[in-house]
Protein backbone atom coordinates (compact mmCIF):
# COMPACT_ATOMS: atom_id res chain seq x y z
CA UNK A 1 0.00 0.00 0.00
CA UNK A 2 2.85 2.29 0.76
CA UNK A 3 4.82 2.00 -2.29
CA UNK A 4 7.85 3.45 -3.29
CA UNK A 5 8.21 6.75 -1.64
CA UNK A 6 8.83 9.83 -4.26
CA UNK A 7 10.03 12.12 -1.24
CA UNK A 8 12.35 14.81 -1.83
CA UNK A 9 13.78 16.69 1.12
CA UNK A 10 13.26 20.90 0.40
CA UNK A 11 16.60 21.67 2.03
CA UNK A 12 19.83 21.05 0.69
CA UNK A 13 20.83 19.44 3.91
CA UNK A 14 17.58 17.87 4.14
CA UNK A 15 18.44 16.30 0.73
CA UNK A 16 22.17 15.33 2.24
CA UNK A 17 21.11 13.83 5.19
CA UNK A 18 18.13 11.78 3.15
CA UNK A 19 20.87 9.98 1.49
CA UNK A 20 22.10 8.83 4.70
CA UNK A 21 19.55 7.42 6.14
CA UNK A 22 16.21 7.94 4.56
CA UNK A 23 14.19 8.48 8.07
CA UNK A 24 12.16 11.49 6.62
CA UNK A 25 11.15 9.88 3.67
CA UNK A 26 9.69 6.44 5.65
CA UNK A 27 8.24 9.40 7.96
CA UNK A 28 6.48 10.84 4.79
CA UNK A 29 5.29 7.57 3.50
CA UNK A 30 3.62 6.20 6.59
CA UNK A 31 1.53 9.16 8.22
CA UNK A 32 1.53 11.67 5.54
CA UNK A 33 0.49 10.28 2.19
CA UNK A 34 -0.06 7.01 2.91
CA UNK A 35 -3.86 6.07 1.99
CA UNK A 36 -6.26 5.01 4.16
CA UNK A 37 -9.96 4.26 3.29
CA UNK A 38 -11.86 7.21 2.91
CA UNK A 39 -15.05 5.58 5.01
CA UNK A 40 -13.35 4.85 8.52
CA UNK A 41 -15.11 5.99 11.50
CA UNK A 42 -14.30 7.06 14.79
CA UNK A 43 -13.42 3.60 15.91
CA UNK A 44 -10.63 3.65 14.12
CA UNK A 45 -8.90 6.59 16.10
CA UNK A 46 -7.80 4.07 19.27
CA UNK A 47 -4.55 2.74 17.54
CA UNK A 48 -3.48 6.15 17.58
CA UNK A 49 -5.05 6.72 20.96
CA UNK A 50 -3.06 3.87 22.35
CA UNK A 51 0.21 4.49 21.16
CA UNK A 52 -0.41 7.79 22.80
CA UNK A 53 -1.06 5.83 25.76
CA UNK A 54 1.79 3.57 25.85
CA UNK A 55 4.09 6.77 25.76
CA UNK A 56 2.46 8.38 28.36
CA UNK A 57 2.58 5.18 30.58
CA UNK A 58 6.10 4.85 29.83
CA UNK A 59 6.69 9.17 30.84
CA UNK A 60 4.96 8.71 33.98
CA UNK A 61 6.51 5.49 35.16
CA UNK A 62 10.11 6.55 34.61
CA UNK A 63 9.32 9.31 36.42
CA UNK A 64 7.79 7.36 39.02
CA UNK A 65 10.68 5.09 39.29
CA UNK A 66 12.83 8.17 40.48
CA UNK A 67 10.80 8.52 43.92
CA UNK A 68 9.80 4.48 44.76
CA UNK A 69 12.13 1.84 46.41
CA UNK A 70 11.35 -1.34 45.50
CA UNK A 71 11.93 -3.23 48.53
CA UNK A 72 9.07 -4.45 50.69
CA UNK A 73 9.84 -2.70 53.95
CA UNK A 74 10.00 0.54 52.02
CA UNK A 75 7.79 0.30 48.93
CA UNK A 76 4.47 0.88 50.59
CA UNK A 77 6.12 4.11 52.07
CA UNK A 78 7.46 5.52 49.26
CA UNK A 79 4.38 5.14 47.54
CA UNK A 80 2.76 7.40 49.95
CA UNK A 81 5.86 9.74 49.69
CA UNK A 82 5.28 10.19 46.28
CA UNK A 83 1.92 11.00 47.23
CA UNK A 84 2.65 13.59 49.50
CA UNK A 85 5.98 14.97 49.31
CA UNK A 86 7.38 14.84 45.70
CA UNK A 87 6.56 17.94 44.01
CA UNK A 88 3.43 17.01 41.38
CA UNK A 89 4.00 13.49 42.56
CA UNK A 90 0.09 12.64 43.12
CA UNK A 91 -0.33 13.73 39.79
CA UNK A 92 2.33 11.10 38.39
CA UNK A 93 0.95 8.60 40.28
CA UNK A 94 -2.96 9.26 39.47
CA UNK A 95 -1.79 9.77 35.54
CA UNK A 96 -0.53 6.41 35.70
CA UNK A 97 -2.76 4.64 37.39
CA UNK A 98 -5.89 5.69 35.75
CA UNK A 99 -3.46 5.61 32.76
CA UNK A 100 -3.51 1.96 32.94
CA UNK A 101 -6.94 1.38 33.37
CA UNK A 102 -7.35 4.32 30.13
CA UNK A 103 -5.17 2.24 28.29
CA UNK A 104 -7.01 -0.97 29.16
CA UNK A 105 -10.22 1.09 28.04
CA UNK A 106 -8.72 1.85 24.47
CA UNK A 107 -7.61 -1.80 24.16
CA UNK A 108 -10.96 -3.26 24.29
CA UNK A 109 -13.01 -0.59 21.87
CA UNK A 110 -9.96 -1.61 19.68
CA UNK A 111 -10.39 -5.44 19.96
CA UNK A 112 -13.92 -5.23 19.41
CA UNK A 113 -13.42 -2.90 16.81
CA UNK A 114 -11.47 -5.56 15.24
CA UNK A 115 -14.48 -8.20 16.01
CA UNK A 116 -16.80 -6.57 14.83
CA UNK A 117 -15.93 -5.39 11.40
CA UNK A 118 -13.73 -8.98 10.88
CA UNK A 119 -10.18 -7.16 10.93
CA UNK A 120 -8.55 -10.32 11.71
CA UNK A 121 -9.69 -12.01 8.57
CA UNK A 122 -7.06 -12.30 5.05
CA UNK A 123 -4.44 -11.04 4.75
CA UNK A 124 -4.71 -9.36 7.89
CA UNK A 125 -3.80 -12.52 10.33
CA UNK A 126 0.01 -11.74 11.50
CA UNK A 127 -1.29 -8.19 12.32
CA UNK A 128 -4.34 -9.77 14.48
CA UNK A 129 -1.84 -12.03 16.47
CA UNK A 130 0.58 -9.35 17.19
CA UNK A 131 -2.60 -6.96 18.34
CA UNK A 132 -2.97 -10.48 20.94
CA UNK A 133 0.88 -10.57 21.56
CA UNK A 134 0.68 -7.37 22.59
CA UNK A 135 -2.74 -7.47 24.94
CA UNK A 136 -0.98 -10.23 26.69
CA UNK A 137 2.30 -8.05 27.54
CA UNK A 138 -0.11 -4.91 28.78
CA UNK A 139 -1.46 -7.82 30.77
CA UNK A 140 1.78 -9.02 32.38
CA UNK A 141 3.12 -5.49 32.53
CA UNK A 142 -0.30 -4.36 34.13
CA UNK A 143 -0.52 -7.09 36.43
CA UNK A 144 3.12 -6.39 37.86
CA UNK A 145 2.70 -2.53 38.23
CA UNK A 146 -0.46 -3.16 40.56
CA UNK A 147 1.91 -5.50 42.48
CA UNK A 148 4.79 -2.41 43.49
CA UNK A 149 2.51 -0.50 45.75
CA UNK A 150 2.95 -3.65 48.01
CA UNK A 151 -1.05 -2.78 49.45
CA UNK A 152 -2.98 -5.30 50.26
CA UNK A 153 -4.35 -6.10 46.81
CA UNK A 154 -1.11 -6.05 45.45
CA UNK A 155 0.36 -8.60 48.02
CA UNK A 156 -2.90 -11.23 47.56
CA UNK A 157 -3.31 -10.70 43.43
CA UNK A 158 -0.09 -11.35 43.09
CA UNK A 159 -0.59 -14.49 45.22
CA UNK A 160 -3.72 -15.91 43.57
CA UNK A 161 -1.58 -14.81 40.13
CA UNK A 162 1.53 -16.51 40.78
CA UNK A 163 -0.43 -19.33 42.27
CA UNK A 164 -1.78 -20.30 38.24
CA UNK A 165 1.41 -21.71 37.79
CA UNK A 166 1.12 -24.31 40.46
CA UNK A 167 -1.47 -26.10 38.66
CA UNK A 168 1.35 -26.96 35.96
CA UNK A 169 1.63 -30.92 36.72
CA UNK A 170 4.84 -31.85 38.10
CA UNK A 171 7.25 -29.28 37.84
CA UNK A 172 3.88 -26.30 38.69
CA UNK A 173 5.48 -26.12 42.62
CA UNK A 174 8.88 -25.42 41.76
CA UNK A 175 7.76 -22.80 38.87
CA UNK A 176 6.19 -20.77 41.53
CA UNK A 177 9.08 -20.51 43.84
CA UNK A 178 11.48 -19.94 40.90
CA UNK A 179 8.91 -17.22 39.84
CA UNK A 180 8.74 -16.28 43.95
CA UNK A 181 12.47 -16.58 44.67
CA UNK A 182 11.38 -17.71 47.78
CA UNK A 183 8.48 -20.23 49.72
CA UNK A 184 5.99 -16.81 49.43
CA UNK A 185 5.62 -13.55 47.72
CA UNK A 186 8.44 -11.26 48.88
CA UNK A 187 10.95 -8.87 48.17
CA UNK A 188 12.67 -10.94 46.02
CA UNK A 189 9.36 -10.93 43.93
CA UNK A 190 8.94 -7.32 44.27
CA UNK A 191 12.21 -6.71 43.09
CA UNK A 192 12.07 -8.77 40.07
CA UNK A 193 8.20 -7.33 39.13
CA UNK A 194 10.02 -3.86 39.56
CA UNK A 195 12.87 -5.16 37.10
CA UNK A 196 10.23 -6.32 34.27
CA UNK A 197 7.72 -3.62 34.85
CA UNK A 198 10.02 -1.13 33.60
CA UNK A 199 11.28 -3.12 30.88
CA UNK A 200 8.39 -4.98 29.19
CA UNK A 201 7.08 -1.67 28.11
CA UNK A 202 9.59 -1.70 26.14
CA UNK A 203 8.67 -5.02 24.38
CA UNK A 204 5.25 -3.91 23.67
CA UNK A 205 7.22 -0.71 22.12
CA UNK A 206 8.85 -3.28 20.27
CA UNK A 207 5.67 -5.46 18.82
CA UNK A 208 3.70 -2.24 18.18
CA UNK A 209 6.49 -1.41 15.66
CA UNK A 210 5.71 -4.78 13.68
CA UNK A 211 2.23 -4.36 14.42
CA UNK A 212 2.02 -0.80 12.23
CA UNK A 213 4.59 -2.39 10.14
CA UNK A 214 2.06 -5.53 9.34
CA UNK A 215 -0.30 -2.91 9.24
CA UNK A 216 1.49 -0.38 6.65
CA UNK A 217 1.90 -3.57 4.46
CA UNK A 218 -1.77 -4.63 4.00
CA UNK A 219 -3.85 -1.66 4.37
CA UNK A 220 -6.31 -0.86 7.15
CA UNK A 221 -9.51 -2.94 7.21
CA UNK A 222 -12.75 -0.58 7.53
CA UNK A 223 -16.17 -0.26 8.19
CA UNK A 224 -17.64 -2.15 4.94
CA UNK A 225 -14.84 -4.51 4.85
CA UNK A 226 -13.98 -4.57 1.66
CA UNK A 227 -10.82 -4.00 0.31
CA UNK A 228 -9.33 -0.91 -1.65
CA UNK A 229 -9.80 -1.80 -5.18
CA UNK A 230 -8.51 1.71 -6.55
CA UNK A 231 -6.15 4.04 -4.54
CA UNK A 232 -7.57 7.45 -6.19
CA UNK A 233 -11.41 6.69 -5.27
CA UNK A 234 -11.31 4.45 -2.58
CA UNK A 235 -8.60 6.53 -0.17
CA UNK A 236 -7.97 9.75 1.09
CA UNK A 237 -4.31 10.45 2.03
CA UNK A 238 -3.31 10.16 5.95
CA UNK A 239 -2.33 13.81 6.72
CA UNK A 240 -4.59 15.94 7.36
CA UNK A 241 -7.61 13.48 6.89
CA UNK A 242 -6.45 10.82 9.46
CA UNK A 243 -4.27 13.03 11.42
CA UNK A 244 -7.24 15.18 12.48
CA UNK A 245 -9.41 12.56 12.91
CA UNK A 246 -7.39 10.75 15.71
CA UNK A 247 -6.18 13.68 17.30
CA UNK A 248 -10.08 14.87 17.93
CA UNK A 249 -10.79 11.76 19.26
CA UNK A 250 -7.60 11.73 21.09
CA UNK A 251 -8.38 14.95 22.63
CA UNK A 252 -11.98 13.77 23.47
CA UNK A 253 -10.17 10.49 25.04
CA UNK A 254 -8.15 13.00 27.02
CA UNK A 255 -10.88 14.91 28.94
CA UNK A 256 -12.58 11.75 30.18
CA UNK A 257 -8.81 10.57 30.98
CA UNK A 258 -8.28 13.61 33.19
CA UNK A 259 -11.85 13.93 34.57
CA UNK A 260 -10.54 10.37 36.47
CA UNK A 261 -7.93 11.91 37.18
CA UNK A 262 -8.90 14.68 38.72
CA UNK A 263 -12.44 13.91 39.96
CA UNK A 264 -12.59 10.12 40.92
CA UNK A 265 -8.73 8.84 40.61
CA UNK A 266 -9.62 5.96 42.78
CA UNK A 267 -12.63 5.08 41.93
CA UNK A 268 -11.19 2.05 39.32
CA UNK A 269 -8.55 0.86 42.33
CA UNK A 270 -9.20 -0.83 45.71
CA UNK A 271 -9.74 0.40 49.17
CA UNK A 272 -7.41 -2.43 50.49
CA UNK A 273 -4.35 -1.39 48.34
CA UNK A 274 -3.87 1.38 50.81
CA UNK A 275 -3.15 -1.06 53.58
CA UNK A 276 0.16 -2.41 53.52
CA UNK A 277 0.78 -5.96 52.57
CA UNK A 278 0.20 -8.10 55.45
CA UNK A 279 1.39 -11.82 54.41
CA UNK A 280 -0.65 -13.66 57.41
CA UNK A 281 -4.04 -11.76 56.40
CA UNK A 282 -6.04 -12.47 52.86
CA UNK A 283 -8.42 -9.62 52.21
CA UNK A 284 -12.10 -11.06 52.81
CA UNK A 285 -12.61 -10.26 49.06
CA UNK A 286 -9.71 -10.36 46.77
CA UNK A 287 -10.29 -9.02 43.41
CA UNK A 288 -7.96 -8.07 40.50
CA UNK A 289 -8.46 -4.80 38.47
CA UNK A 290 -11.76 -4.22 36.51
CA UNK A 291 -10.34 -5.29 33.31
CA UNK A 292 -9.21 -8.44 34.12
CA UNK A 293 -12.49 -9.25 35.63
CA UNK A 294 -14.21 -11.41 32.98
CA UNK A 295 -10.98 -13.61 32.98
CA UNK A 296 -11.14 -13.75 36.94
CA UNK A 297 -15.19 -15.01 36.52
CA UNK A 298 -14.08 -17.57 34.33
CA UNK A 299 -11.32 -19.26 36.44
CA UNK A 300 -13.82 -18.96 39.65
CA UNK A 301 -16.45 -20.57 37.73
CA UNK A 302 -14.39 -24.09 36.99
CA UNK A 303 -14.60 -26.04 40.23
CA UNK A 304 -11.30 -28.14 39.22
CA UNK A 305 -7.98 -25.68 39.85
CA UNK A 306 -6.15 -26.82 36.68
CA UNK A 307 -9.08 -26.84 34.52
CA UNK A 308 -9.61 -23.63 35.72
CA UNK A 309 -6.19 -22.28 34.81
CA UNK A 310 -6.32 -23.83 31.29
CA UNK A 311 -9.80 -22.00 30.48
CA UNK A 312 -8.53 -18.67 32.17
CA UNK A 313 -5.64 -18.48 29.59
CA UNK A 314 -7.59 -20.39 27.19
CA UNK A 315 -10.03 -17.18 26.95
CA UNK A 316 -6.80 -15.11 26.05
CA UNK A 317 -5.32 -17.82 23.44
CA UNK A 318 -8.27 -18.13 21.89
CA UNK A 319 -8.17 -14.52 20.30
CA UNK A 320 -5.24 -15.35 18.46
CA UNK A 321 -6.85 -18.20 16.65
CA UNK A 322 -10.05 -16.24 15.52
CA UNK A 323 -8.83 -15.70 12.18
CA UNK A 324 -9.54 -19.60 11.47
CA UNK A 325 -12.25 -20.10 13.68
CA UNK A 326 -14.37 -17.25 11.71
CA UNK A 327 -15.12 -18.98 8.64
CA UNK A 328 -16.95 -16.50 7.06
CA UNK A 329 -15.79 -14.38 4.04
CA UNK A 330 -17.48 -12.03 4.51
CA UNK A 331 -15.98 -9.41 6.90
CA UNK A 332 -18.27 -6.72 8.30
CA UNK A 333 -20.52 -7.23 10.65
CA UNK A 334 -22.54 -4.40 8.58
CA UNK A 335 -23.44 -7.23 6.43
CA UNK A 336 -23.84 -9.94 8.58
CA UNK A 337 -27.00 -9.84 10.35
CA UNK A 338 -26.48 -12.92 12.42
CA UNK A 339 -23.08 -12.34 13.01
CA UNK A 340 -24.24 -8.72 14.17
CA UNK A 341 -26.79 -10.12 16.88
CA UNK A 342 -24.57 -12.46 18.34
CA UNK A 343 -21.57 -10.03 18.65
CA UNK A 344 -23.62 -7.56 20.59
CA UNK A 345 -24.80 -11.17 22.74
CA UNK A 346 -20.57 -11.92 23.21
CA UNK A 347 -20.30 -8.06 24.23
CA UNK A 348 -22.49 -8.89 26.87
CA UNK A 349 -21.49 -11.90 28.05
CA UNK A 350 -17.87 -10.41 28.27
CA UNK A 351 -19.80 -7.16 30.50
CA UNK A 352 -21.49 -9.94 32.47
CA UNK A 353 -19.07 -12.10 33.32
CA UNK A 354 -16.82 -8.65 34.20
CA UNK A 355 -19.80 -8.15 36.85
CA UNK A 356 -19.45 -11.90 38.22
CA UNK A 357 -15.99 -11.03 38.96
CA UNK A 358 -16.48 -8.66 40.92
CA UNK A 359 -18.90 -10.20 43.29
CA UNK A 360 -18.21 -12.30 46.54
CA UNK A 361 -18.93 -16.08 45.70
CA UNK A 362 -22.07 -17.74 45.77
CA UNK A 363 -24.18 -20.59 44.72
CA UNK A 364 -25.95 -18.02 42.06
CA UNK A 365 -22.71 -16.15 40.64
CA UNK A 366 -21.38 -19.50 40.26
CA UNK A 367 -23.70 -20.78 38.49
CA UNK A 368 -24.25 -17.54 36.36
CA UNK A 369 -20.87 -17.52 35.67
CA UNK A 370 -20.61 -20.98 34.34
CA UNK A 371 -23.42 -20.05 32.08
CA UNK A 372 -21.95 -17.22 30.45
CA UNK A 373 -18.23 -18.90 30.71
CA UNK A 374 -19.75 -21.54 28.53
CA UNK A 375 -21.24 -18.40 26.21
CA UNK A 376 -18.04 -17.34 26.01
CA UNK A 377 -16.18 -20.32 24.92
CA UNK A 378 -19.53 -21.54 22.48
CA UNK A 379 -18.95 -18.05 20.55
CA UNK A 380 -15.77 -18.45 19.53
CA UNK A 381 -15.92 -22.42 18.77
CA UNK A 382 -19.23 -23.43 17.79
CA UNK A 383 -21.27 -20.27 17.04
CA UNK A 384 -17.91 -18.29 14.71
CA UNK A 385 -17.03 -21.91 13.10
CA UNK A 386 -21.06 -22.48 11.78
CA UNK A 387 -22.35 -18.77 11.57
CA UNK A 388 -20.14 -18.62 8.01
CA UNK A 389 -21.72 -22.02 6.89
CA UNK A 390 -25.41 -20.99 7.78
CA UNK A 391 -25.40 -17.27 7.83
CA UNK A 392 -26.92 -15.43 4.27
CA UNK A 393 -25.12 -12.50 4.08
CA UNK A 394 -26.17 -9.12 2.72
CA UNK A 395 -24.74 -8.11 -0.93
CA UNK A 396 -21.20 -6.17 -0.34
CA UNK A 397 -20.55 -2.91 -2.09
CA UNK A 398 -18.82 -3.07 -5.16
CA UNK A 399 -15.61 -0.81 -3.82
CA UNK A 400 -15.54 1.70 -1.04
CA UNK A 401 -15.87 4.12 -3.08
CA UNK A 402 -19.38 2.79 -3.65
CA UNK A 403 -20.77 2.61 -0.25
CA UNK A 404 -19.57 6.00 0.82
CA UNK A 405 -21.15 7.29 -2.22
CA UNK A 406 -24.84 5.02 -2.06
CA UNK A 407 -25.12 6.72 1.39
CA UNK A 408 -25.09 10.49 0.60
CA UNK A 409 -26.89 9.26 -2.65
CA UNK A 410 -30.59 10.59 -2.33
CA UNK A 411 -29.23 14.09 -0.83
CA UNK A 412 -26.29 15.54 -3.09
CA UNK A 413 -24.58 13.97 -6.18
CA UNK A 414 -20.77 13.72 -5.88
CA UNK A 415 -19.09 17.02 -6.56
CA UNK A 416 -15.72 15.54 -8.09
CA UNK B 1 41.54 -25.90 -8.80
CA UNK B 2 39.00 -27.92 -7.72
CA UNK B 3 41.01 -29.71 -4.69
CA UNK B 4 42.06 -26.23 -3.41
CA UNK B 5 37.67 -25.88 -3.63
CA UNK B 6 37.01 -28.95 -1.71
CA UNK B 7 39.74 -28.07 1.18
CA UNK B 8 38.37 -24.77 1.82
CA UNK B 9 34.59 -26.95 2.07
CA UNK B 10 36.72 -29.31 4.71
CA UNK B 11 38.50 -26.38 6.40
CA UNK B 12 34.85 -24.45 6.83
CA UNK B 13 32.82 -27.39 7.95
CA UNK B 14 35.57 -28.02 11.18
CA UNK B 15 35.14 -24.06 11.46
CA UNK B 16 31.66 -24.31 11.18
CA UNK B 17 31.21 -27.16 13.36
CA UNK B 18 33.82 -26.30 16.07
CA UNK B 19 32.01 -23.05 16.23
CA UNK B 20 29.03 -24.35 16.92
CA UNK B 21 29.58 -26.96 19.56
CA UNK B 22 31.78 -24.13 21.46
CA UNK B 23 28.41 -21.55 21.20
CA UNK B 24 26.21 -24.51 22.36
CA UNK B 25 28.05 -24.80 25.28
CA UNK B 26 28.53 -21.65 25.88
CA UNK B 27 24.62 -20.70 25.72
CA UNK B 28 23.66 -23.20 28.10
CA UNK B 29 26.83 -22.18 30.83
CA UNK B 30 25.18 -18.52 30.69
CA UNK B 31 20.80 -19.73 30.33
CA UNK B 32 21.38 -21.87 33.32
CA UNK B 33 23.07 -18.85 35.69
CA UNK B 34 20.47 -16.99 33.99
CA UNK B 35 17.73 -18.83 35.10
CA UNK B 36 18.88 -20.28 38.03
CA UNK B 37 19.90 -16.63 39.72
CA UNK B 38 15.61 -16.40 40.35
CA UNK B 39 15.71 -19.30 42.32
CA UNK B 40 15.85 -19.11 46.52
CA UNK B 41 18.90 -17.23 47.15
CA UNK B 42 21.45 -18.42 50.48
CA UNK B 43 19.78 -16.08 52.52
CA UNK B 44 16.40 -17.42 52.13
CA UNK B 45 17.31 -20.91 52.59
CA UNK B 46 18.98 -19.76 55.43
CA UNK B 47 15.62 -18.96 57.31
CA UNK B 48 14.24 -22.14 56.69
CA UNK B 49 13.56 -23.80 60.71
CA UNK B 50 11.78 -22.08 63.48
CA UNK B 51 11.28 -23.50 66.89
CA UNK B 52 7.89 -22.54 68.35
CA UNK B 53 6.79 -22.34 72.52
CA UNK B 54 3.12 -23.96 72.16
CA UNK B 55 2.62 -23.83 76.30
CA UNK B 56 0.34 -20.69 75.88
CA UNK B 57 -1.78 -22.00 72.75
CA UNK B 58 -5.46 -23.20 74.61
CA UNK B 59 -7.61 -25.85 73.56
CA UNK B 60 -9.69 -24.77 70.88
CA UNK B 61 -6.84 -21.64 70.04
CA UNK B 62 -5.04 -21.64 65.89
CA UNK B 63 -2.13 -19.90 66.58
CA UNK B 64 -0.50 -18.56 62.89
CA UNK B 65 3.47 -18.08 62.88
CA UNK B 66 5.46 -16.98 59.96
CA UNK B 67 7.82 -19.80 58.40
CA UNK B 68 9.61 -19.06 54.82
CA UNK B 69 7.19 -16.13 54.47
CA UNK B 70 4.16 -18.42 55.20
CA UNK B 71 1.69 -18.68 57.97
CA UNK B 72 1.80 -21.71 59.76
CA UNK B 73 -1.43 -22.72 61.55
CA UNK B 74 -0.69 -25.11 65.16
CA UNK B 75 -4.02 -25.50 66.26
CA UNK B 76 -4.72 -27.24 69.91
CA UNK B 77 -7.67 -29.27 69.34
CA UNK B 78 -10.82 -30.06 70.96
CA UNK B 79 -11.86 -33.56 71.96
CA UNK B 80 -14.76 -33.07 69.87
CA UNK B 81 -12.60 -31.77 66.77
CA UNK B 82 -10.13 -34.76 67.21
CA UNK B 83 -12.94 -36.95 67.04
CA UNK B 84 -14.69 -35.55 63.83
CA UNK B 85 -11.37 -35.33 62.28
CA UNK B 86 -10.49 -39.10 62.93
CA UNK B 87 -14.07 -40.65 62.46
CA UNK B 88 -14.32 -39.07 58.59
CA UNK B 89 -14.48 -41.92 56.25
CA UNK B 90 -11.94 -42.21 54.05
CA UNK B 91 -14.53 -42.40 51.04
CA UNK B 92 -15.52 -38.78 51.60
CA UNK B 93 -12.26 -37.29 50.70
CA UNK B 94 -10.92 -35.63 47.92
CA UNK B 95 -7.23 -36.15 48.50
CA UNK B 96 -7.74 -39.18 51.08
CA UNK B 97 -5.45 -38.91 54.46
CA UNK B 98 -6.67 -40.90 57.38
CA UNK B 99 -5.87 -38.08 60.72
CA UNK B 100 -3.09 -40.11 61.78
CA UNK B 101 -1.31 -39.54 59.42
CA UNK B 102 -1.65 -35.76 59.31
CA UNK B 103 -0.49 -35.23 63.11
CA UNK B 104 2.31 -36.15 65.42
CA UNK B 105 0.10 -36.16 68.95
CA UNK B 106 -3.92 -36.51 68.55
CA UNK B 107 -4.61 -32.58 70.09
CA UNK B 108 -1.64 -30.83 67.59
CA UNK B 109 -2.61 -29.94 64.05
CA UNK B 110 0.03 -28.35 62.57
CA UNK B 111 -0.35 -27.16 58.78
CA UNK B 112 1.23 -24.40 56.66
CA UNK B 113 -1.69 -21.89 56.22
CA UNK B 114 -1.92 -21.69 52.64
CA UNK B 115 -5.22 -22.79 50.66
CA UNK B 116 -3.77 -25.50 48.33
CA UNK B 117 -5.78 -23.58 45.49
CA UNK B 118 -4.35 -19.95 44.63
CA UNK B 119 -2.72 -19.36 47.64
CA UNK B 120 -4.94 -17.57 50.05
CA UNK B 121 -5.22 -17.97 54.02
CA UNK B 122 -8.29 -19.63 54.67
CA UNK B 123 -10.11 -18.48 58.25
CA UNK B 124 -10.04 -20.89 61.01
CA UNK B 125 -13.66 -22.68 62.65
CA UNK B 126 -14.77 -21.64 59.61
CA UNK B 127 -16.93 -23.11 57.25
CA UNK B 128 -19.14 -26.64 57.36
CA UNK B 129 -16.29 -28.90 59.12
CA UNK B 130 -15.80 -26.08 61.21
CA UNK B 131 -11.82 -26.44 60.33
CA UNK B 132 -11.24 -23.34 58.12
CA UNK B 133 -12.84 -21.34 55.12
CA UNK B 134 -10.60 -19.91 52.30
CA UNK B 135 -12.85 -16.34 51.73
CA UNK B 136 -10.81 -16.17 48.52
CA UNK B 137 -12.60 -18.92 46.09
CA UNK B 138 -14.30 -21.11 48.81
CA UNK B 139 -12.51 -23.91 49.73
CA UNK B 140 -13.08 -25.75 53.06
CA UNK B 141 -11.11 -27.93 55.37
CA UNK B 142 -12.08 -30.33 58.19
CA UNK B 143 -10.44 -29.99 61.65
CA UNK B 144 -7.58 -32.12 59.67
CA UNK B 145 -6.84 -29.68 57.42
CA UNK B 146 -8.31 -31.91 54.64
CA UNK B 147 -9.95 -30.53 51.56
CA UNK B 148 -13.69 -31.01 51.61
CA UNK B 149 -15.42 -28.55 49.46
CA UNK B 150 -14.50 -26.22 46.79
CA UNK B 151 -11.72 -26.11 44.05
CA UNK B 152 -8.49 -26.56 45.95
CA UNK B 153 -6.97 -30.31 44.86
CA UNK B 154 -5.00 -31.21 47.74
CA UNK B 155 -5.35 -31.32 51.66
CA UNK B 156 -3.45 -28.15 53.81
CA UNK B 157 0.26 -29.05 53.45
CA UNK B 158 1.75 -30.58 56.37
CA UNK B 159 5.18 -28.94 56.82
CA UNK B 160 8.41 -30.55 57.91
CA UNK B 161 8.22 -30.36 62.24
CA UNK B 162 9.15 -32.01 65.39
CA UNK B 163 8.27 -32.15 69.05
CA UNK B 164 11.76 -30.98 70.66
CA UNK B 165 9.74 -31.06 74.25
CA UNK B 166 6.42 -31.95 75.17
CA UNK B 167 6.32 -27.94 75.11
CA UNK B 168 8.60 -26.90 71.97
CA UNK B 169 7.85 -27.53 68.16
CA UNK B 170 10.86 -27.46 65.48
CA UNK B 171 9.01 -26.33 62.27
CA UNK B 172 11.22 -26.64 59.07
Amino acid sequence: MSGSSTYVPKSAVGRWFESRLPIMGLVHSSFIVYPVPRNLNYMWTFGAILSFMLVAQIVTGVVLAMHYTPESTLAFSSVEHIMRDVNYGWLFRYLHSNGASMFFVAVYMHIFRGLYYGSYKAPREVLWILGVIIYLLMIATAFMGYVLPWGQMSFWGATVITNLFSAIPLVGKSVSIWLWGGYAIDNATLNRFFSLHYLLPFMIAGVVGLHVWALHVVGQNNPDGVEVKNVERDTVIFTPYATLKDAFGLAVFLIVYAWFVFYIPNYLGDADNYNNANPLVTPAHIVPEWYLLPFYAILRAIPNKLMGVICLFGAIALLAFLPWLDTSPVKSAKYRPVFRVFFWVFVAVCLGLGWLGSQEVSDSTTLAARLLAFCYFAFFLIVLPLLGLFEKTKPLPASIADAVLAKGAPAAQPAE
Amino acid sequence: MSGAAIVDQNRRDFLFLATGAVGAVGVGAVVWPLIDQMNPDASTLALAAIEVDITAIQEGQIVTVKWRGKPVFIRHRTAKEIDEAVNTPISELRDPQTDAERVKKAPWLVVVGICTHLGCVPLGHEGKYDGWLCPCHGSVYDTSGRIRQGPAPLNLEVPEYAFLSDTKVRIG
